[in-house]
């Protein structure tokens, strides 16, 4: 589904008013030619569901597993990503861009 | 993010008013900061800087890191004419994440069967548009080709400040708009902000084509323009 991030709010708040636990992601500042700007929201829930995007899906899924432990744990994590290098597993750009993402609870 | 941050961000959207929410990001605390209150923000200058682009991101002030999340009210495109090109125009504008409303008191024209799925109203703009309340965060697309449906549209919009008003018509049509706006006081200089004949100029020759060219016209000035709509909403402050 195609979201905007005006819906993504609106669903998050849907989401918080079912009871559900989830963490909300935003791009807070970018260089080069990262593929969304800042503002950009994805929201996850505890079973791991989400909505939104927060790099065109270069990074969302270590986003997704950082939001587990921010619901978990409720402190707020910032998570820097860069151009993908020799060590595969770690998340990447391919464009060459570096994003940072903030990972808030939202209670 | 408290639960009330998010209800009240979404409050202000369906609203279409402005808000900012500022987040230090050494200790995550947060606050709101609504439109009526831009203005007295000690961060007053930073967020209206923010507005006026349009863009959330990071200030540095007294040392400390502070994200600020702007939301401006969502970007929407009246069309006046329940035409054939509006047909091909709704769509596109959807994809675009444009709101869309096609006025036309031609209720023959302005059928839900003609325009599946998007908000048709069969009334004459002067009548509706007042309710509507244009501002710089609105496009205008006349297509109707009919002065006595297009002109009042056009008038409204200029008044408003739309972010982007184009009028469908040949060069020849839109002289004698002109002279007819002219005669009704308008400026040369807000005469100036109406795109016509509208959409770029990329040789369009079928509705679809035609509606192309108006939607990357549309998009072009709300994205590459210094923004009127943020010239607009910095004096409205």
């Amino acid at each position: 589904m195609l979201a905007s991030d005006d819906e993504i709010l609106r669903e998050a708040q849907a989401w918080a008013e079912a009871g559900q636990m989830f963490a909300l992601a935003t791009v807070i500042e970018t260089w080069g030619s990262a593929p969304r700007p800042a503002g950009s929201h994805l929201i996850i829930n505890r079973d791991g569901r989400f909505l939104g995007s927060v790099s065109g899906g270069c990074v969302e899924a270590e986003v997704i597993t950082e939001a587990a432990e921010v619901i978990e744990h409720g402190a707020p994590r910032l998570l820097e990503f860069g151009v993908a290098d020799e060590m595969a597993w770690q998340a990447g750009l391919s464009c060459g861009g570096r994003i940072k993402v903030y990972i808030e609870r939202v209670s | 993010m408290l639960r009330a941050h998010l209800a009240a961000l979404n409050a202000a959207q369906a609203a279409r008013r402005a808000a900012a929410l500022v987040t230090d990001l050494e200790n995550g605390e947060q606050r709101l900061v609504p439109e009526a209150e831009f203005a007295s923000d000690p961060l007053a200058e930073a967020i209206e800087e923010r507005l006026r682009l349009g863009k959330s991101g990071i200030v540095e002030i007294a040392g400390r890191s502070l994200f600020l999340l702007v939301r401006v009210p969502r970007r929407r495109l009246i069309t006046i004419g329940a035409v054939h090109i509006s047909q091909a125009l709704a769509p596109m504008a959807r994809l675009a994440d444009l709101d869309i409303i096609i006025i036309d008191p031609r209720s023959a024209f302005a059928t839900p069967q003609r325009f599946p799925d998007v908000e048709v109203i069969a009334a004459w703009p002067q009548d509706t548009l007042p309710q509507m309340s244009l501002d710089p965060f609105t496009a205008v697309a006349t297509l109707s080709h009919n002065p006595k449906i297009d002109d009042p549209a056009l008038a409204m919009a200029l008044e408003a400040q739309c972010f982007y008003v184009g009028a469908l018509g040949s060069q020849k049509s839109h002289a004698r708009r002109l002279e007819r706006l002219c005669a009704a006081g308008f400026s040369d200089a807000q005469l100036a902000a109406i795109h016509a004949p509208i959409g770029l100029d990329i040789g369009s020759v079928s509705p679809g084509e035609i509606a192309v060219a108006i939607l990357a016209e549309i998009i072009a000035t709300m994205r590459r323009k210094p923004p009127r709509a943020a010239k607009a909403f910095s004096s409205k402050l």
